[in-house]
């Protein structure tokens, strides 16, 4: 038993594990969305654009959070409209927008050499680093996240299944996919700290595309998510403890190990399913 | 009394051409129509524009004694194509049905008892209420368009708006999915939908209306399917065949029919005619 609890006795893994449960839940829920409306590599792409925006709040001394949501807001807006608004698909308009934006980060870090400051953690996380305010600010916004998904649940729902229709039957869908871009640009600024520009995509993609193979109720997998990147978040914290690997490595490998998992039973169920049909008919 | 669809003198054009021009359209309560024309004669433009999605560059849209504008009412119940549906998307068949009820929900995410027995009543009312926890991919596409009336009832509308509801079903189930808005219909429930299929809006639909950006004619099928009126809708060769009160409508081919290209002797051969 005391070596389970071993690694807590330290302040920083009890921080970075309270971070990575929490990032991993906050991560697995809007997800869901992420996944069902087809833009799995929003995730990838926005954290770049916050990335960017994060060197700009740097060099324009703005705080962080607000400066790197800002742009990580305007960025996933910008993305919705050139999808909603020209023939560009939501791929293609990820690239332009993200990668732009993450380039003005690359352009102005050669330009002011000066810096003082590490974008190290930034872009591949530093769970250990993570301080009591950090765990504050995404359990603030995993709170914030899940109220609005909780409220606005079946607009939430609807527009992700089919947003024209939506609309006629009097969903505002603008209102949904504002709300939902800063709910995301908010998600991702609180994570990234944890698992890295490099690493959130998989965090956000891995636990919702696992949850849908193993249902096919909208309602579930919005449970089943966040439980996964939840509880992936701790297991892979523990791991990473103990083999002495990265933190946010060891908890995305250990949700493709699950995910990987799932899919082979569910393939070998569904192999084994039309052996029995075979069977009845022959 | 007034009609339930009002469109006076409306146009609608996306760039310089217009899509759909002069149109004037009424439609009564109790009314079950069928749009009918070509592919780009304007049919989804004009459902666009009756379900408000659409604003019309000229005119006025009126739905049951309201004018839109741009703002979708909730008088009118839609059913998609079934074509445009994510079929892979998880949501079971009372997940469905409950998006219909969304200008009437409340703030929990999960059904309280009324959603539940609304729910309950119209799969119930239209015999799939056993399928309620099935995902939407596993069921027949007569059921699927059930599920997704369902969706469009349980908003409650004055009337139904359907967009190609045969489309993509095989014959039979084309069949059935007439036959039940015909029930519908007759149980007050005011019905208009766009389709291709000519025959089965002659044999299931009491009045159709000929859109070819603007209205070629509109009246009981028996009345507007004429040659005359299909070429001029259809731009086109139309045979219109009358037999024991059934109306079968067929585009004449030119030049590209068998019997112009296969030669006589061989289409026999291959019926075994010679033999």
């Amino acid at each position: 038993m005391e070596s389970v609890l071993e690694p807590f006795q330290f302040e920083f893994f009890r921080n970075g594990t309270l971070a990575a449960v929490l990032a991993g839940g906050l991560c697995g829920l809007i997800g869901v969305y992420i996944v069902l409306r087809g833009m799995s590599y929003i995730g990838h792409g926005l954290s770049h654009a916050i990335f960017g925006g994060a060197v700009v709040s740097f060099v324009m001394q703005w705080n962080f959070y607000l400066g790197a949501g800002a742009w990580g807001f305007i960025a996933a807006m910008l993305i919705n409209q050139t999808v909603r608004r020209t023939k560009i698909n939501a791929d293609a308009a990820i690239g332009v927008i993200t990668t732009a934006s993450f380039a003005v980060g690359i352009v102005l870090i050669s330009r002011y050499r000066r810096f003082t400051r590490s974008f190290d953690a930034a872009l591949f996380g530093n769970i250990l680093g993570v301080s009591q305010t950090d765990v504050w600010v995404v359990a603030g916004v995993a709170l914030l996240v899940a109220g609005v998904i909780f409220v606005w649940y079946k607009q939430l729902l609807f527009t992700a299944f089919s947003p024209e229709v939506a609309q006629i039957y009097g969903v505002k869908t603008q209102w949904v996919d504002t709300l939902f871009a800063l709910a995301l640009a908010a998600a991702l600024i609180a994570s990234m700290q944890i698992l890295g520009v490099t690493l959130i995509a998989a965090a956000l993609v891995i636990p919702a595309i696992t949850a849908r193979l193993l249902t096919d109720s909208f309602g579930r997998m919005i449970l089943i998510s966040p439980l996964i990147g939840a509880s992936t978040g701790l297991m892979g914290m523990y791991l990473s403890y103990y083999v002495d690997a990265a933190s946010g490595a060891t908890i995305v490998l250990l949700q493709a190990i699950i995910f990987g998992l799932v899919l082979a039973v569910m393939a070998a169920r569904r192999r084994a399913g039309q052996r029995l049909v075979h069977t009845h008919i022959s | 009394m007034e009609p339930i669809i009002d469109l006076r003198d409306v146009s609608f054009r996306y760039t310089t051409v217009p899509v759909v021009e002069d149109i004037d359209l009424h439609l009564h309560r109790g009314q079950f129509a069928a749009l009918v024309g070509p592919s780009g004669a304007g049919k989804t433009t004009l459902l666009k524009l009756i379900l408000g999605v659409l604003q019309p560059t000229m005119g006025a849209v009126v739905i049951g004694g309201n004018r839109l504008r741009g703002e979708p009412v909730p008088q009118v119940g839609y059913v998609p194509q079934l074509e445009t549906v994510d079929w892979n998307f998880p949501v079971t068949v009372s997940e469905v049905v409950l998006m219909g009820r969304i200008r009437r929900a409340g703030l929990l995410p999960w059904p309280g008892p009324v959603a539940r027995r609304e729910v309950d009543t119209v799969l119930d009312r239209l015999g799939i209420a056993h399928l309620a926890h099935q995902h939407i991919r596993n069921l027949s596409g007569g059921q699927q368009q059930r599920v997704f009336l369902a969706r469009a009832l349980i908003a409650q509308p004055a009337m139904l708006v359907l967009d190609e509801p045969t489309t993509g079903v095989d014959m039979r189930t084309a069949e059935q999915v007439l036959h039940l808005l015909g029930e519908l219909n007759r149980e007050g429930t005011t019905i208009l939908m766009t389709t291709h299929d000519l025959n089965a809006a002659a044999a299931h639909v009491p009045w159709v209306i000929c859109l070819n950006r603007h209205i070629v004619a509109q009246g009981p099928p028996e009345v507007v399917f004429t040659e005359a009126t299909l070429n001029e809708t259809y731009e086109g060769d139309m045979l219109v065949l009358r037999q024991d009160g059934m109306i079968f409508v067929q585009q004449r081919p030119h030049g590209h029919g068998y019997r112009d290209v296969v030669p006589e002797p061989v289409l026999g051969h291959h019926l075994g005619e010679e033999r």
